[in-house]
Order: C-alpha cells, then structure tokens, then sequence
C-alpha cells in the first residue's frame, strides 16, 4: 500500500501522498498482481504475507481479505501462516484492528519510532506519545504475542540517557518483538538537509555504537534474543517473514515499488530473479490491467550473486549461514572450502568478527556490529 | 621553448611587404592565426638581406613587470613600421592565459624583424621578445645575448615592480644599453616624474633620458623607435668571419620539423649549407633560412648581425637547444660563451586520475614536450598513484604553464604532486663516494636521501628575491619571510611609496605557496620575483609517515629540520582525515629515524551495520557492497591498513590557487 496521509521528514520510500485513493481500483490491481505473480512462480505454499508499505492500516480490511484470498485461491496458505500489516499509531483504532483481524490479519508491526513527543514531532510523525501508548496497548489486546513495534535511535539531539529512558518505557510497553533501528539520513528528505545545513547536529559515531550496544544489553537482559542486526524478539516471536529475506528464500513482491526474489517455474526457468514492480501507482496499475502484473525489471541472478546476497544478508542474523542454506545454494563449495582457507574471512576469524563451526558462518556479537566493514572482504574473496 | 606558439595568437599579424615604412602594402590575407606559427607564403618576392649591412642593423628587446605594456608597446612598433596593419585587433590583452595573470608573468611572444626608414636610412629593427619570468632566466639571458640594447617599461602609475628590477639587473649585467620608457601616461593616476626619480634613484639614470610615452594611444612611440636607432649600437660582427649563429629559441612544427631561432654573430648563412650544432656535434643541411615579421618570411641568406629563423632538418627541439651556437661544416669556431642545458630546478610527480587514461596522457605529455625541451620527463611509479611521472620543471611557473597547457589544449586532467627541489649532499661516506662515482649528488626523491652518518653536508636550492611593495605592509611581509627561513640581503625605499626588499630564500620555501600568501597579506600589492642563487648549506632530514608503525613509502619526505614538527602533524592530521576508519585502531605517526614527532589516532569503526535489510533494500545495498569490494582492489595496503587511492591524492596533490 503505497499512500501515506503525510510523508515523514525521515522517510525516503515509496510513497505517495494522494487527496483520493480509488480503493478498488488498487484492490483490483493487487489481486491480479499477486495472482499472475503467484502463477508464474507455481510457488505450492506461501509460509507468510506482509501488508507493508506505504501506510498499509489507511486501506480498508476489505482490500486485506482480498489479497489474502487470492493468495489462498491460487497457492496453499496455511492457517498457521504468519500474516503480518504494518500499522501507525495514527491509523489504528481498535475497531480497524479488529476488522483487519477479521481480514486474517494475525501479526502486527506498528510504526512507534519513538515514545518522546519532541522527537515524533522532529520525525514528522502523526501521533503522540500517548497514542503511541494506547494504540500498542490495543494491539496486544488483539494480537497478544504477535505485535512488534518499531523505534528509531540515534536521532539529532539525541543524548545517551535520552535513549536510556526511551529502552525503560520500551520494555514497559513492548509485546514479544522489537526492531530497534538506527536513524539513517537518507538522502533527500527533509530531516537530512536540516543536518546537512547545521539547523540539527548530526549525531556523533560513538554515540551512536554506545545507543546500539546499551540496546542489545538492556534488550538481552530482559529475555529478549538478538536474532537480526535490528530485530528482538522473545518467546520465540521471530518474524517468519523477515527472516525469509534474510535465508535468501523465495520472495513475492506485489504492489507498486515491490521487490521479489523468486523462481518462474511457469516458464521453465530454475535460475533465481530479482524483479522490481512498477514504482509510480498509475502507471503501475496501468500495467497491471493490461498484462497482468507491473513487473519493471528483471534481472537473472548469476549463481556468484546468489551467494553474495545470502553472504550479505544471512551474516545479519544469530543463525548466520548454516552449511545446509549454503549448500542449496553452492552444492558443490562448501563455507569450509570458501572461507575455511586462508585468507580474509580466517583473518577476520582469528581477529573475532566472524565464526565459522559446525553451525555454519556467522558473526560474534563484536563482529555484527562492524558488519558492513566485513562484508567487502568477504565479497572480495567469495568473487575470487 | 615553453611558451612558444603564442604570439601568433597575439599578433594576429600580416605579411608586410619588404621596404621602408611609408609603403606597407599588405598583399596578404589574414593567416590563420590559431595555432603556433602559420605557414610562410611561397612564391612571393624574396627580400634581399644583403641590403642590410652591420651599421643599420639595431638588435633590442622589451622588458617590462607584467602588465606595464610590453606587448601593447610591441604592438604599435609593428604598426608604425607598417609590419602589421593598423587594427583594433592587436590587442594584446584577450588571449592570456589565467595562468599569466594569476602568476604575473608575460608569455614570450615571437621575434619580429621591423623595417624604419629614419633620416634617408632603411634599418632593419629586429625586435626580440624573451620570456617575461624568471623560471626563463636562462633563456633570457640567451636572447637578451641577441641585443645590444632594451627598452625598459614601466608603468607611470605602478612605478618600478619586482620584475622591472630583476630584468633591469639582467640587462645591466649584459652591458646593454637601456632606455627606460614610461607608459601610461594618458592614466588618470599617472604620475611619471615620479616614476623618473624611482628609475634615478634604483637604477642611475638621469630623469631626462625617460620616454613618457602612452603605447595604447601611440603617444611617442616613434621617439622611441629613433631613440633605438640613436642609442644602441649596431652589433659588432663581421659577414666577412666564418659562421657563428646563436640559437636562442626554438619550436616544433608537425610539418617542417625544429624551426629555430638564430642571431648571426658572424658570416653568412642560405640555404643548401652544411651547418654542424657546437653542442651536439650533429651535421645538418640547411633548408631554409628567413625573417620574422613575425611570421616566417623565407630570404636568400642571412648575413651577421641579423636575426631569423633556419630550417635544417632537426627532428626534436633537443637539437635545437637554446644558448648552442651552430656553424659551418668543417669551419668550427669558437662557441658563443653561457651555453647550458635546462636544469630542472622544481620536480613533480604527474598520473592521470584514470590509470586508463595512461596513454592518452602519455601522447599529451610527448607532444607538448616536443615544443618544450626543458621539461625533463622520467617514468616513475607510485604504489598508490599508479603509473605516471616525475616531471623537471624551470620553476613553478614553468609548471603552472605547462599543466594548465596540459588541460586546455589537451583536455587532460593530472594529479600533480606538490613540488619537490632537488637537493644535494656531500658525501663523506668512502664506500658511497665509490658507489656514486662522485662525492656530491643530488637527491630528487626521498628514496634516495643518504643517512646523516655518510654525509658531512646537505645543501639545498636558494634563490634572491625581489619584493616591492607600499610600505604600510612591510611588517607582514618581514614576518612571512622570516616564516620562511629567508635572509634579508636590502631593504630599500625606492620613494615614500614603495620599498624594495631583497631576501635570500631556500627554494622549497616558495615554491608551494609563497606567492599565494604574499598577494594576499598584501591585498595584490607587492609584487615578487627571483633569480637562481646557487645552493647552501642546510640541516635537512627525511621524514617518514608511518602507518601502526609501517612507513609509507611515497609519504615521505626531506625537510629542514625546523620545519619537521609542523609539517609532521600537519600531514598526521590530513590523513587523519582522509584514511576511512578501520576495524582497529590506527596510530598515524610522523617520525625522522627513530623519533616519533607527531602523531594522530584513527580510532576503530564500533558500529558500522545498515539498520534495514529487508526485500527492497537488497539491491541497492548489493550493488553499494559489491563496488566496495572492488574498491579492495585499489586499496593500498600499509601492514593491515588500507588506504584508498583518494586518500593519498588528497595528502600528495598539489594544494590548488584560489
């Protein structure tokens, strides 16, 4: 869903911000997208569906149920299927939960991103604290164990005991799952240019280590597991979907700006695609109404890029990349062979960023957060 | 030469016709004048030389500061005696290069031979333009070699200027006569009494021997071109000696070969001869001999004390050298004294940003090397830098020219690295005297910097500068000079207006910035230039820059000994800033042999993960991952540090004017 009611000052997405919504008209495009797309894959079963976006709780349940239907008419979707809609405080009154609920909602993920009324209001956001408050506490009355809530750190101005208290109110609040993310200045939008022009100071780098460790302390601490670089969950309330991007398993993606990983088993292919939907909304459903989906690109990934993004992406999570995940992708070089010898992942190995055991490749808990400085010596040599 | 192929541009000019001035029928159409020397017209009327003895032969030069009118005045002397025609297009002023202006230098324009008809007698006035910068001393002490005398200008409102000192100093020590020439007369600020008093006091000559003159309106030029004929005297040479021809500048055509500019000192000179170089013993045949006017003008012969240009086969401006003297086969004599081969006196590394621009920089470098035999260019390599080279330059403006020539005529873009001169050391060491062959070297690079304990001396480059400036900023510039290790020879004031500082400065001292600074604490008042003083004694060391304790190689550097502390942690810092952080701590530290002298402290990454990685950032963030990865590739790797390519450019390349 892809309309937003105002764009956020730190948001670079996809978004569009319309006076008028012709709902069914998007709903229809969605259903037929999702239908073709599911099609071309013959996927037999899909393990979960995320309503994202966009601000995807300012559609109605209706469009919800729909999709959900067609998804169910042309693959199996098991009642255990994880069905998640992304939610902001704004846009989620009890009643409208209940609807979505209705719909086969059974996962929430509302867009908190921070419990400080100066800092939603710096963010652009809609709600306050308070409504952040009363919108998570009616979530959990209806989805109990199954509503994450996103929060920002790290935002200008931000001081270290700021982010202290924001993790104590957190805790107080929070259900099983939590996604703590870094604010990244994206290019373009608004909250970027007032930093780049001094009206906000940028925070500081070891500022911003010290916000991220206290995080995973304090999470930890409070029986929280650190499954992904932004994700907590307890009680084994891992999102199922999220961890499908980060396997590198099969992917769908159906709506404007949508991305997929999947296989077109319907044309005969076995090569894994990425492909891109239409990103504008009118063209897309252009598109969608004339051929079916609004698929814009189509890239064949080479088996080496195949590994490079499950290199890149399983290395974010606690499990890393177990030999049996590398093996379906590189069958005939094992992790031991690529990584094992010589070279810079057993450098990195022996400087404690990296562990490679019979559990597969993953980060030590030093290592996940430098990531992304390991990551171009691995790629480096995996290319070799 | 350097500089050559610019007066075309300049002069935009037409063939005269031979003859006195009263009748300068131009027969020619306008000549492309866009790049170097046109062609000569064949086929027309030869001029007899042979109608130009000794006696009305008068060989001059122009010097002046920049922008006092040299090539305005050079202008209307070729308009007056009709060489070229009247127009408003002699300006002189449009096609300068920023380099020019910026660095106060005036390009060398072309040799031009002038015909004046004064009091019943056709003279033959052959001008002889030299570089207006000292990087060209040399050459303008060759060409000035050519003259009997100069006019000397200067501005009526700027009075005397650092320059005007230098070039009268280098004409005066020629024993030429000088006649001083105050320009600008018709200037709203003029005050040329003044001016006068500032030429009799500096220069001991009495006020009425000034011309005031304005070139741009033409006011008393002619005088000027009389005072030629009366005051300097006809070269003192023979037609009746054997051969003896003074190269003094020369330039490359594509299609013709060298074309070099000669003065006969003696005898005679046509086409068909067999001419030998006195420096490199070649033989040549001559194929064509001609005046300027200014373009080539093809003669019979030309006879002693004349000025022209020969044509005789050689391939590359080396054989042409500037200062050679060029003689008859078999009829050797005597070569004209000063002769010396262009010696490098500030170094640079060059590499093309794109290492796969290589060849095209390299077909650059050749042909502007063609036109410019004092450049010396040495392969070299940087670890860092790639491939590229090390370039020998006349001087720092020497440089500016050739880099900036680089960019707009050959749409290249260099890293160039920060000047370096070159050093020298008395060795003391027996077994390195053996090595060597010889007991004193010279250091270009750092790599080659003997220890302290087999040398009993280090001596560096200095030159004699020349400052004047109003008063009011003296205090600045004492300071700045002092800053700069230099020491003060004269302290002068010319007039309540303008003092005249001399200073003896180590080369590598100004050779960055000086002039950039001195413009500015000056608000553009003071004007500077120097001459080559020899080398002195001096407490040099090699610095090292270490990375966690590793040297690297291309960062080091000789310095003097004062200067190592602060350029130590200047150089810390900018790496500091420039080296991306690491895994782990790095120690950047600046050392001379054990000594740590500076040190900055890069600390390790805590946290460097992307927050979100979900479906639709995958893409984006493979394609950012997979370029870092590549970017390994072009790492430096110093111990375990890396350091991108950007970082040493950054620290290396030359810090650019305003």
């Amino acid at each position: 869903w892809p309309y937003c009611r105002k764009r956020c000052s730190y948001c670079n997405f996809n978004t569009y911000v319309v006076p008028a919504v012709d709902e069914a008209a998007v709903r229809a495009c969605l259903v037929r997208e999702a239908q073709t797309l599911l099609r071309l894959s013959q996927v037999h079963s899909v393990t979960s569906v995320f309503f994202g976006g966009g601000t995807p709780s300012l559609a109605s349940p209706g469009t919800v149920a729909a999709v959900l239907e067609a998804v169910a008419g042309a693959a199996h979707l098991p009642a255990g299927a994880e069905i998640t809609l992304e939610a902001n405080p704004s846009s989620t009154s009890a009643s409208a939960l209940d609807g979505f609920r209705a719909a086969g909602v059974n996962r929430l993920s509302i867009g908190v991103q921070s419990l400080d009324d100066a800092e939603l209001r710096m963010l652009g956001r809609e709600h306050t604290a308070a409504e952040a408050w009363k919108a998570v506490e009616a979530a959990r009355g209806l989805f109990p164990g199954r509503t994450s809530i996103d929060l920002l750190f790290g935002l200008p101005g931000q001081s270290r005991d700021a982010w202290a208290q924001r993790l104590e109110a957190t805790l107080r609040l929070c259900d099983d799952h939590i996604s703590l993310y870094q604010l990244t200045l994206e290019r373009g939008t608004a909250l970027a240019a007032q930093v780049r022009g001094g009206a906000l100071p940028a925070p500081r780098q070891d500022l911003l280590a010290d916000m991220y460790q206290t995080a995973r302390k304090v999470l930890v601490a409070a029986g929280f597991r650190h499954y992904e670089v932004s994700s907590f969950a307890r009680k084994g309330a891992l999102s199922t979907h999220n961890l499908s991007y980060w396997r590198a398993e099969q992917y769908i993606g159906v709506g404007p700006g949508a991305h997929g990983r999947f296989v077109l088993r319907a044309e005969g292919s076995c090569s894994r695609e990425a492909r891109v939907q239409t990103l504008e909304p009118v063209a897309w459903m252009r598109e969608v109404e004339s051929q079916g989906h609004g698929t814009r690109s189509r890239v064949v990934l080479s088996p080496l890029e195949q590994l490079e993004e499950l290199l890149s992406l399983g290395l974010r999570t606690d499990e890393g990349i177990t030999h049996e995940r590398w093996g379906h992708f590189s069958p005939q070089l094992s992790l031991q062979a690529v990584f094992g010898e010589p070279g810079e992942a057993r450098a990195l190995q022996q400087e404690g960023w990296l562990v490679l055991d019979s559990g597969g490749l993953r980060c030590t808990w030093a290592g996940l957060a430098v990531l992304d400085s390991l990551l171009p010596d691995l790629l480096w040599q995996l290319q070799r | 030469m350097a500089l050559a192929g610019r007066a075309a541009l300049r002069w935009g000019a037409r063939l005269p016709s031979p003859g006195p001035a009263a009748a300068p029928l131009c027969r020619q159409a306008w000549l492309p004048a866009a790049c170097g020397r046109p062609y000569s017209s064949r086929g027309k009327e030869e001029i007899d030389m042979s109608t130009y003895p000794v006696e009305s032969i008068r060989n001059f030069s122009i010097i002046a500061h920049v922008d006092h009118g040299k090539s305005t005045l050079a202008d209307r002397l070729l308009e007056i005696t009709g060489t070229i025609s009247k127009t408003d297009r002699n300006k002189q002023v449009l096609d300068k290069l920023q380099v020019e202006r910026e660095r106060g230098i005036t390009v060398k324009a072309q040799s031009a031979s002038l015909f004046y008809n004064h009091e019943g007698i056709n003279y033959l006035l052959n001008l002889i333009d030299t570089p207006g910068h000292v990087d060209f001393s040399y050459e303008v002490s060759r060409s000035l070699s050519a003259c009997q005398g100069v006019i000397l200008v200067v501005d009526a409102n700027e009075g005397i200027q650092a320059q005007t000192v230098a070039n009268f100093y280098l004409a005066f020590e020629a024993q030429l006569s000088i006649i001083p020439v105050i320009n600008k007369i018709d200037l709203k600020n003029a005050d040329p009494e003044r001016v006068e008093k500032q030429i009799e006091k500096l220069f001991d000559i009495p006020t009425d021997e000034c011309i005031r003159i304005s070139a741009k309106q033409g006011t008393n030029v002619e005088k000027v071109l009389q005072k030629v004929i009366e005051k300097i005297p006809p070269p003192q040479c023979n037609t009746a000696d054997p051969l003896k021809a003074l190269v003094f500048d020369s330039t490359f055509d594509h299609y013709r070969g060298v074309i070099a500019n000669i003065a006969l000192f003696g005898g005679e000179i046509a086409k068909g001869q067999k001419i030998v170089s006195a420096h490199t013993k070649k033989r040549y045949e001559v194929h064509e001999v001609g005046i300027l006017t200014p373009n080539e003008q093809p003669t019979h012969k030309l006879y002693a004390g004349q000025v022209g240009y020969l044509i005789a086969g050689m391939k590359e401006v080396t054989e042409a050298q500037i200062g050679d003297t060029l003689f008859l086969y078999k009829q050797p004599v005597e070569p004209l004294p000063g002769f010396k081969s262009a010696k490098p006196m500030v170094f640079a590394g060059m590499y093309p940003v794109d290492q796969t621009e290589y060849n095209n920089l390299k077909s650059a470098l050749e042909r502007l090397t063609l036109n410019d035999s004092s450049v010396t260019v040495h392969r070299d390599s940087s670890l860092a830098l790639g491939a590229g080279w090390r370039l020998g330059f006349l001087g720092l403006l020497h440089m500016e020219v050739f880099n900036q020539r680089l960019e707009q005529e050959y749409n290249m873009s260099v890293i160039l690295t920060a000047p370096t001169v070159p050093y020298k050391a008395v060795l003391s060491s027996a077994k390195l005297i053996k090595e060597y062959g010889k007991d004193q070297i010279t250091i270009i690079s750092p790599a080659q910097f003997p220890d302290k304990l087999s040398v009993s001396e280090y001596l560096e480059p200095t030159v004699l500068g020349t400052i004047v400036t109003p008063p009011e900023y003296i205090g600045k510039i004492i300071t700045l000079c002092q800053d700069r290790r230099a020491v003060q020879k004269d302290l002068l004031y010319i007039d309540e207006n303008r003092v005249m500082l001399k200073y003896l400065f180590p080369l590598n001292e100004i050779v960055v910035d000086f002039y950039d600074a001195l413009k500015s604490l000056s608000s553009g008042y003071a004007s500077f230039d120097y001459e080559d003083a020899g080398y002195q004694s001096a407490d040099l060391i090699k610095m090292d820059i270490l990375l966690n304790g590793n040297p690297v190689e291309e960062l080091a550097t000789i310095i003097h000994n004062d200067k190592a502390y602060a350029a130590g942690k200047l150089l810390c810092e900018r790496l500091k800033e420039t080296i991306p952080r690491q895994l782990f701590e790095i120690a950047i530290q600046a050392a001379i042999g054990k000594k740590i002298i500076a040190r900055e402290t890069l600390k390790p990454y805590r946290k460097n993960v992307v927050a979100k990685c979900y479906g639709g950032d995958i893409t984006r963030r493979m394609k950012l991952l997979r370029r870092q990865a590549e970017g390994k590739r072009l790492m430096r790797k110093i111990g375990n540090v890396e350091v991108p390519r950007d970082a040493f450019i950054r620290v290396l390349k030359r810090e650019t004017d305003k």
